[in-house]
């Protein structure tokens, strides 16, 4: 049986820069910047003021409502300032500013192994969130909040993430090669807590050694498979990969606990076992470093909170025809404004790409070939919303499935007229969001 | 670091697909069809051709100076219209013709609607169909047509006069008209036709649309690039065999002979004027094959072809709107 969906499309994966580079170490970074809100959800409240002396691992916020989770200190040293930074995406907003007393102390208790075998569901849940782990693949909705779904919603799967779709990124590949013991513990006390009966690992087709890997450290647990998935963007995009591994669909508008399914990155499931097991906050994370346009791509293990500037440094520096920085894939990610933006819990990738391969094109009018629509991964048409919206007829577009779209750009890949077909539904959804907020 | 980094929506990869290469991709693919067109018409087929292509092409980059906006001419498009459109028209056309219907075809069906991506009509279609109610006799009239072995024979290209001969479809509806007992093999043998003439392209018709042979060759090719929706031209000239068949008529012949091949591979499945979706692809050329049956046998017309596309144009954005694919997670909730 093949795994997969239908439509998508495989642009050329550039793997190669980093896959076969093992995780390293960064050296510490001299100062950290952890925005308060870099999560779904509500923003967290700073509970440290200027001037504290904090630790490794110390809470520096606490979480704003039940959607929400805090930030921790990622270095010890002194909160220098509290203020307004702009983050990966482009925006501004607050962050805990810290220098480094270049100790790397730990906060009492980090690190320290606990015996978790008797945690009740709700104890292990609490663990989740008082660590701050929000999902790691880069949407960052906090993981907590995920396993703690109505009564009414029995769930019968936990889908671990480990397709890693997007070119060029080999964060996931190299953690599932590395750590694979961590990932399988994090997904059990994932299993526990909503008391699924089953686990499933999905990875794609072309990554052979993680699927060797975990196939080896799961054969003698009866409820954990490991399956195949066709190599095709976006396969790890959630519904896509829900509908490959168990053929159902998650319904316009609803989760994944809607077909009685909670997915979830593998690095998250790694941060779950280091939460519940070693009472570790998600203070750090393997960061790929990489593109054609940076001398020494390599897989970092970042602390949260770091200048992408250091981990471009530690990368041999960019080479002279670097064209865009992005925070996260070719594909979904984020072109950066400046250099020193901070990696976040959902930092999966520093990307430098050159002129050449990260081109802007001028649009040209659209031919209407059907290519969007064939790739189309949630059978939507493109063109059409595109159009509507580019003429300001929002509820037309709604109409056709602007709020479905997730904005994984396939479309905008393959048209031959490179239409920016994703700038326009991002607008759309946009419109769409406050003409709602301005309903109420 | 004083470098400016680009910020723009994502992605930030584009595939190496563009118009630009499409259309001169799909303009590659006629040249077998040309070249068939050279073997059985002479030099006159490639002289028509130019004179089309050209004033296409002249006429879109004066248009869109006068228009202000950017002169797109190297994207191909043009050129293509201008080749479809040589290839509808008979061997001895006078070549003003030619140059008037390109004109039209560029100026009104294209330019006037906005230019390439927002016109509703095949342009080239749209040309034919204004030379053939501008200049009948030159589209239609028998003298017209060129009979192609001879004219090949003669490789300096025949005199008018000496080689004027019927359209294979033209002979058969008269034929039947007179006597609709007579077999169709029959009667186009008595004209010295067999199918294989009819495949390969050895039959008096317009420039380019005879080889059927040509024209498959030059849409494979697009198949295998992807540029062509194949179930355009194998639901359109399916239908056609099934419903002449049907109707008691010769159904190998109907589909070798006249534009058929022309128009199903390359005017039926142009980008812009053909429906988005597979079922409405598969919906639009069903409709082409019952048009062009229709007129082909109960028509003033020995040919449906042009005519049908352009009927079938009109109906293209309510097909699209008839035919939106069932969107993902539209199916209902699973109950509990």
């Amino acid at each position: 049986m093949k795994y997969t969906f239908k439509g998508g499309y495989h642009p050329p994966d550039g793997k190669e820069f980093s896959e076969k580079k093992s995780i390293e170490k960064m050296p510490l970074p001299k100062i950290v910047a952890i925005h308060l809100h870099q999560h779904i959800g509500a923003p967290s409240k700073a509970i440290v003021a200027i001037g504290d002396e904090v630790k490794v691992g110390q809470p520096l916020s606490e979480a704003g409502g039940f959607v929400s989770i805090p930030v921790h200190a990622s270095i010890s040293g002194k909160v220098k300032a509290i203020a307004k930074i702009t983050d990966a995406g482009g925006s501004k907003s607050n962050a805990v500013i810290i220098e480094s007393d270049e100790k790397d102390e730990m906060f009492e208790g980090v690190g320290v192994k606990v015996d978790y075998s008797n945690f009740s569901a709700d104890e292990i849940k609490k663990k989740i969130a008082a660590a701050g782990v929000a999902g790691m693949g880069g949407a960052r909705f906090p993981t907590h909040v995920k396993l703690s779904p109505p009564a009414n919603k029995k769930i019968d799967y936990i889908i671990l993430n480990g397709v890693e779709c997007e070119p060029y990124l080999t964060a996931d590949d190299r953690l599932m090669q590395e750590s694979p013991d961590t990932i399988i513990e994090g997904l059990k006390l994932m299993m526990k807590t909503v008391d699924a009966p089953n686990g499933i690992i999905g990875i794609e087709k072309n990554k052979p050694d993680s699927i060797k890997v975990m196939r080896d450290k799961t054969s003698a647990i009866d409820n954990v498979s490991v399956i195949e998935l066709e190599v095709k963007y976006p396969q790890g995009g959630e519904k896509q990969l829900i509908y490959a591994a168990i053929k159902k669909e998650v319904p316009s508008g609803g989760l994944p606990m809607d077909v009685g399914v909670v997915v979830s990155n593998v690095g998250t499931a790694s941060a779950v076992y280091d939460a519940v097991a070693l009472n570790k906050p998600f203070y750090e994370r393997v960061v790929s470093v990489t593109g054609e346009s940076i001398n020494d791509p390599k897989n970092v293990l970042a602390r949260i909170g770091t200048p992408s500037s250091e981990l471009i440094e530690f990368a041999g520096g960019v080479k002279e025809d670097v064209y865009k920085i992005l925070n996260g894939g070719p594909m979904m990610g984020a072109a950066m404004y400046e250099m020193n933006a901070p990696v976040h819990k959902g930092t999966s990738g520093i990307l430098c790409l050159s002129k050449e391969n990260a081109k802007v094109y001028t649009e040209q009018p659209c031919i209407s070939c059907g290519k969007c629509v064939t790739v189309c991964p949630l059978n939507l048409l493109p063109t059409d919303i595109q159009l509507n919206v580019q003429h300001g007829k929002y509820e037309e577009a709604e109409k056709l499935g602007l709020m479905d779209c997730m904005k994984c750009g396939t479309c905008a890949y393959v048209c031959p007229s490179k239409r920016n077909l994703v700038h326009y539904f991002s607008i759309g959804q946009a419109k769409i969001n406050e003409m709602k907020r301005d309903a109420k | 670091m004083d470098k400016m980094l680009i910020v723009s929506a994502n992605p930030h990869i584009r595939s190496k697909a563009s118009v630009t290469k499409i259309m001169h991709m799909v303009n590659l693919s006629l040249i077998p069809a040309l070249f068939m067109s050279y073997y059985y018409f002479g030099f006159k087929a490639i002289f028509l051709t130019l004179v089309s292509v050209v004033t296409a092409v002249v006429t879109e980059a004066g248009i869109q100076k006068f228009r202000k906006v950017a002169v797109t001419v190297s994207d191909g498009s043009a050129i293509l219209t201008g080749i479809l459109l040589a290839f509808n028209v008979p061997p001895y056309i006078p070549w003003w013709i030619v140059m008037l219907g390109s004109f039209f075809a560029i100026a009104i069906a294209k330019q006037a609607f906005g230019g390439l991506g927002f016109n509703i009509f095949n342009p080239a279609l749209v040309g034919r169909a204004f030379m053939l109610a501008s200049w009948p006799v030159e589209m239609t009239s028998n003298k017209f047509w060129a009979s192609p072995v001879a004219s090949f024979g003669a490789k300096t290209g025949p005199t008018m006069d000496a080689i004027s001969s019927a359209t294979p479809l033209n002979l058969v509806k008269t034929a039947l008209k007179a006597d609709p007992t007579q077999e169709t093999v029959k009667i186009i043998s008595d004209a010295g036709v067999s199918y294989w003439d009819l495949f390969v392209g050895n039959v008096s018709g317009c420039i380019g649309e005879t080889s059927f042979l040509a024209l498959l060759i030059g849409v494979i090719f697009l198949m295998i690039l992807g540029y062509v929706n194949w179930r355009v031209p194998v639901f359109y000239i399916g239908s056609v065999y099934l419903f002449t068949w049907a109707m008691g008529y010769d159904p190998t012949f109907h589909i070798l002979a006249g534009g058929l091949a022309l128009g199903a591979f390359y005017m039926a499945t142009d980008m812009v004027t053909s429906p988005i979706s597979n079922k409405g692809n598969i919906i639009f050329a069903i409709g082409l094959a019952f048009f062009t049956v229709a007129i082909r046998i109960w028509g003033g017309y020995p040919e449906g072809v042009s005519y049908s596309i352009l009927l079938m144009n009109t109906v293209v954005p309510l097909i699209n709107k008839f035919t939106v694919p069932k969107k993902f997670g539209y199916v209902k909730p699973v109950k509990s």
